[in-house]
């Protein structure tokens, strides 16, 4: 396999092409409403019609308006039907022959929520086949693999990384680029890659979604991170729950592994690389690295203090670059287009674009990718059309160790700074819109009750405190506390968030604290009124 | 071999450059409380009671695996470590049922210890009452969960000094349970030789001697420093 | 000097909190120089009395009386102390809390067990209900100083209610503080 095989590839499933294409969605959101259904009954549709010759329909990943889904789109006319339901498919097959207008209602890809997007790590998501690595190749796949083995030292490729200014996706924001520079210094016998897919936050599905629709972009990134550290076996750690998401990772694996691109003297250089899938058992903790690196061991995954970090110590003690997958699906265009490219995108100290799965009270939910800096209140009211029938109270974003911020500060950039300065965090990217009609007290609750569930119960703060602070907030929501209670629960609060193990425990009281922060009435009110809050995010 | 110098709580000192801040601060008759330490076996860093504040740090470091470093200032006894410790040591008295009138460890727990040098005079926390089992399957040694603060002391010593493996965690969050072998009955568990290291790493009165009745049970923790000494220095002293 | 106004009570306990106190031996004539024991199960008083000056709670709130008694002690003292194990943390009657619902556990050992063909206690206005959770006295109301003990030794009671007397903030320190 060298760059012309790669070329031809690209040129014969580029030829291979009808001349109408019908985009089917089958990613998990689609699919959930009967998105296959909706693809067999268009392939029916288009064999009934005699059309095959000049009409197929794909099977792709996630368009990113998941609330219209199923969606199909079509191609080159720009056609874009939203929930379609499968008996419609037939009017969809003969309006393309002139046979009238389809019965599926009409969408558009001008409005806002795609217009204002920027994709990069969704740029083929939702236009390739995520089962076939063709596809993938057809839209210069591979080809920054190629050029960082024959034409970069690894050297040269964490310098690119570095000067892009990536940092981390996975929430913390640490610059990639060091952080493969610190692992690529290391001199060990062996050095490991690993792909945290361990997504876990509640209302985030940024990753799943980049697995499903594109995995062999993350492969291709992980591939590039293993030359420039100088690691030969990678592990992509996917949650067990994400069972599209690995089928579809195994099978790209393979292919890769079928066409050289992965296996031993990849594109005939000395480079070997090998990647191997290590399914979650469903404990949100094993997305923070430690407890991440020993459940891949098989052992009980909880967390341990950092020193040493992954990068000197990391799986069996060697050194180990562990990276998210959208932090992956990042590299191969920085590596093909630059890193000032890359760098030109964005704000002063946070570079290029973030995904987003918009949920909760908002018109348009789904994934969206913007560029860093983009303020909230874009993101919200215009790309996702605002709370239908009302007006936004608060956005939380970074999950369970995020923070809510009221609509009065929706003009906030978002990146990583400016999100900490409103006592949230940027997270992997999970944004839940809340209305007039969500009780903030309830919000807390409801995400100290998640943290005092997946608390591994190593360290005592997490492991006890969370549960006081869940006790305290049932109090409140129960009407029988009282305003020692408050103090109580703020002291708690501090008291876990600096004396915690890991980022679980650590973040664990942000969702209270910013809301104590934001909307101290509403805990008040409970303590005066006795009102039972339940909640509603 | 390197030599740091540090001052901890003032004090000037030096320390080998692999030792940590507690063992430094031990050697120089610092005391820091600790709960999941124990001599011997690896360090985790789980109770947090170790915590202590270096000069340019604004993170609270845990002094039993943290490293000395040139020129560090370490502080073990700020107002607010001391209001964290005692948090600490009073959500442990309120997550299990700790009854210590009753308990066989009572007045040799280490537990108590603790609750006397942090000041705490009662627990400002709801008591969470939670239903722990006993199991006394074993013919020598029982456990009482009602009495586990989850340090994971036996788990270490057994799997790290006995070389057994017998105990491990099971569970998450407050529900983590001690477990001998694959969740099966002491008594019952193959791996385990009886050997009695995990009722003397035990803090409380978890895991105890049958037949031992209320104050009863007094740890002799020497005896693993005897094996661990012997290990590592092949010298049979204690 | 105004003679200081001593109440004890006692309410889920064993009463093993005041044998220790009775243990003070020779300092309870000094205290009779100075203290009028106003109310508590070794005078006869029935109502507690208005204006005391300390209150020592031996025992958990364990039922509906026990609250009715804290709330009205608090608000008829200056100074209340949880007095032993059980007042503080709730100690051995807090043993049955594990065990579930008050409802269920009178049902098992008033009416089910095999020895027994008994009937649910619950005379209405004659016996205090029990509730749920047994819970320490610093969970009802404020408490202002606890001294702690399975009994808390003599010594312990001494060194304390001097303190007290004395106008210092009654707060035990060292091994003073020792539970069990």
């Amino acid at each position: 396999m060298d760059l012309n095989d790669l070329i031809e590839i690209a040129e014969k499933e580029n030829a291979g092409a009808k001349p109408i294409r019908l985009r089917c969605c089958t990613a998990a959101g689609c699919l959930s409403q009967q998105g296959d259904a909706v693809k067999n009954a268009l392939q029916q549709a288009v064999a009934d019609a005699g059309m095959s010759d000049r009409v197929e329909v794909i099977g792709v990943g996630c368009m990113g308006l998941c609330s219209a889904g199923p969606l199909v789109k079509v191609d080159p006319d720009g056609a874009l039907f939203e929930q379609v339901q499968p008996e419609q498919c037939a009017s969809i097959i003969a309006s393309l022959n002139g046979g009238g207008p389809a019965s599926a209602s009409v969408g558009s890809d001008d409005i806002p929520f795609f217009s204002k997007q920027h994709p990069i790590v969704l740029e083929n998501s939702g236009r390739i086949n995520p089962e076939r690595i063709e596809s993938y190749i057809a839209t210069g796949g591979y080809q920054a693999l190629y050029h960082s083995l024959r034409d970069m030292a690894p050297a040269d490729v964490v310098e690119e990384i570095s000067k892009s200014g990536l940092r981390g996706r996975g929430g913390a924001g640490f610059p990639t680029g060091l952080k493969w520079a610190t692992v690529a210094k290391m001199t060990a016998e062996r050095k490991y890659i690993v792909c945290n897919a361990d997504e876990g936050d509640p209302g985030a599905f940024m990753d799943r979604s980049v697995l499903e629709s594109d995995p062999h972009r993350v492969l291709e990134g992980m591939a590039i991170a293993a030359y420039a550290v100088g690691a030969t076996q990678g592990f992509v750690y996917v949650r067990g729950e994400y069972p599209l998401a690995i089928a579809r990772l195994k099978t790209a694996i393979q292919q890769a592994r079928r066409m050289g691109l992965l296996g031993t003297q990849i594109f005939e250089s000395p480079f070997d690389f090998r990647v191997d899938l290590r399914i979650g058992a469903g404990a949100f903790v094993c997305g923070e690295e430690t407890a991440l690196l020993r459940s891949i061991e098989g052992q009980r995954g909880t967390p341990r203090p950092r020193p040493p970090f992954p990068a000197q110590s990391g799986l069996w003690g060697y050194p180990t670059l562990i990276n998210n997958v959208e932090t992956f699906a990042n590299i191969a265009p920085i590596v093909t287009r630059g890193s000032e490219w890359f760098s030109g995108i964005g704000t002063e100290k946070s570079k290029g674009t973030k995904v987003f799965a918009l949920a909760g009270k908002v018109t348009n939910t789904g994934l969206i990718e913007v560029p860093m800096g983009t303020p909230l209140r874009t993101i919200v009211e215009e790309m996702g059309g605002g709370v239908p029938d009302g007006k936004v109270k608060a956005v939380q974003t970074g999950g369970p160790s995020g923070g809510c911020i009221p609509a009065a500060h929706l003009d906030t950039p978002v990146d990583y700074e400016s999100l900490a300065k409103l006592g949230s965090i940027m997270g992997s990217g999970g944004m839940i819109v809340m209305d007039q009609s969500d009780n903030m007290v309830g919000v807390a609750k409801f995400f100290m009750e998640f943290c005092m569930d997946e608390s591994c119960g190593k360290c005592v703060p997490c492991r006890a405190g969370t549960a006081q602070i869940h006790k305290i907030l049932s109090k409140i929501t129960d009407g029988l506390a009282t305003s020692a209670d408050l103090d109580t629960l703020r002291s708690l609060c501090e008291m876990v968030k600096s004396t915690s193990l890991c980022g679980l425990g650590q973040s664990a009281p942000n969702p209270v604290l910013s809301t104590l922060r934001y909307y101290p009435d509403e805990y008040q009110a409970c303590i005066d009124g006795g009102a039972t809050a339940e909640a509603s995010a | 071999m390197a030599v740091k110098t540090l001052t901890i709580d003032g004090k000037a000192i030096s320390a080998r450059e692999e030792q940590t801040i507690l063992q430094a601060a031990r050697e120089n008759g610092i005391t820091i409380p600790t709960l999941c330490q124990l001599n011997g076996t690896s360090d985790i860093g789980a109770c947090r009671l170790c915590l202590v504040e270096v000069a340019g740090i604004p993170k609270l470091l845990p002094a039993c695996v943290t490293r000395v470093g040139e020129g560090m200032e370490v502080s073990t006894d700020s107002e607010r470590i001391r209001e964290y410790r005692k948090m600490i040591v009073e959500l442990l008295f309120a997550e299990r049922n700790h009854v210590c009138a009753a308990c066989v460890e009572n007045g040799h727990c280490e537990l108590q210890d603790l609750a006397i040098s942090v000041g705490m005079d009662h627990s400002r926390y709801d008591y969470m009452n939670p239903k722990c089992a006993v199991d006394i399957t074993h013919p020598r040694y029982g456990i009482d969960h009602n009495r586990c603060v989850l340090c994971g002391r036996c788990v270490r010593v057994c799997d790290e000094i006995e070389g057994a493996h017998t105990w491990d965690f099971q569970g998450r969050g407050a529900n983590t349970r001690t477990i001998s072998d694959m969740f099966v009955p002491w008594g019952q568990a193959a791996s385990c030789t009886s050997c009695g290291k995990c009722v003397q790493a035990c803090p409380t009165g978890a895991i105890f001697r049958r037949g031992s009745t209320v104050a009863e049970m007094k740890k002799d923790r020497t005896r693993l420093d005897f094996i661990v000494t012997a290990r590592e220095k092949k010298q049979w002293i204690a | 000097m105004d003679r200081v106004r001593l109440a004890t009570i006692w309410l889920g306990g064993c009463s093993g909190c005041h044998m220790s106190f009775l243990d003070l031996d020779e300092f309870l004539i000094d205290l009779a120089d100075i203290v009028d024991v106003v109310y508590g199960p070794v005078v006869d008083p029935k109502e507690y009395p208005d204006n005391v000056d300390i209150c020592l709670i031996e025992g958990a709130v364990c039922s509906d009386e026990h609250i009715h008694h804290v709330k009205n002690i608090r608000a008829k003292t200056k100074i209340v102390v949880a007095f032993g194990d059980c007042a503080v943390t709730g100690n051995v009657p807090a043993m049955r809390n594990p065990l579930g619902k008050i409802g269920p556990i009178l049902q098992e050992i008033y009416c089910d067990r095999p020895e027994t063909q008994g009937q649910m206690p619950g005379e209405k206005g004659l016996m205090p209900v029990l509730i749920d959770t047994v819970v320490p006295v610093h969970q009802v109301i404020k408490v202002d100083a606890f001294l702690p003990g399975c009994p808390p030794p003599a010594a312990r009671i001494k060194e304390f209610v001097q303190l007290a007397l004395s106008g210092a903030e009654p707060k035990l320190q060292g091994s003073g503080l020792k539970p069990g």
